[in-house]
């Protein structure tokens, strides 16, 4: 059951990645004019973003366990 | 009009004509980037147009067609509409299918796509309910994805409006002590 779980949950994890990066690309774009600075944050962002997601989803899957 | 705002690169402030900012706003909220385009800034317009609208269009096919609709009827508030309206026209034909199905009792149009569910009845026959059946979790991250690119052109619109929000810290750190940041340059 616990695999099921894990791969469905691969399965749809590559939906967060387009999302990540459009959301990154227009928020860059709204706190910058010019290409670089915009991809610099987006950047960052994103990376922030995703370490963010990934916290989540280690203490929901250690939750899950511990259940 | 000319509307100037000012950015920060590179420790230098530029100048951005902002053009008629109602005009653009409005502009950004029918279509995302249109506002953009407006004001010649055709680079964050095609970013804009493009990632909003990806996303809005992937969540929209990924649903079904069926994920965004409007509808705020007993059972059935759709408060996600709220937010998936931001991103424009894309989103306005749920509102001719909401008066269409809900209060002229019509069928839909165009294949009931953003047609409300014509049955909303938890007891008896609830379409809603098939759908979620149908879609299983894509039903849920087709209107995510909607509803973020709804208010990602809120983003869009405000940029569009004002400019670009500097992030104040960051100018602050660039300046001299004593001095005002987002000073007003000369419109010559």
């Amino acid at each position: 059951m616990e695999m099921l779980a894990v791969a469905i949950t691969k399965n749809q994890l590559w939906h967060l990645l387009p999302l990540v990066v459009a959301v990154s690309l227009v928020y860059g774009a709204t706190r910058h004019e010019y290409v670089v600075p915009i991809l610099v944050n987006a950047f960052r962002f994103g990376l922030w973003m995703l370490g963010f997601v990934a916290v989540l989803f280690v203490v929901l899957l250690w939750v899950s366990r511990s259940l | 009009m000319k509307e100037p705002s000012t950015a920060s690169k590179d420790e230098q402030e530029i100048v951005i004509d902002l053009r008629s900012p109602g005009v653009a706003a409005v502009l950004a909220w029918l279509i995302p980037g249109a506002g953009h385009f407006y004001q010649r800034r055709f680079g964050k317009g095609i970013l804009f147009f493009c990632c909003i609208l990806g996303i809005y269009f992937f969540g929209l096919t990924l649903g079904d067609g069926k994920v965004v609709y409007a509808s705020f009827r007993t059972n059935d508030i759709r408060w996600q509409y709220v937010c998936q309206l931001p991103v424009g026209l894309p989103a306005v034909p749920a509102l001719i299918q909401s008066q269409r199905v809900i209060r002229e009792q019509k069928p839909p149009l165009w294949k009931g796509w953003m047609a409300p569910p014509q049955h909303v009845n938890p007891n008896f026959d609830d379409q809603l309910s098939q759908w979620h059946l149908n879609l299983k979790w894509k039903f849920e991250l087709a209107t995510l994805y909607t509803m973020i690119a709804g208010l990602l052109n809120v983003l869009a619109i405000y940029d569009a409006f004002a400019g670009p929000m500097i992030l104040l810290p960051d100018s602050k750190e660039r300046e001299p002590a004593g001095s005002e940041s987002g000073k007003q340059p000369d419109d010559s």
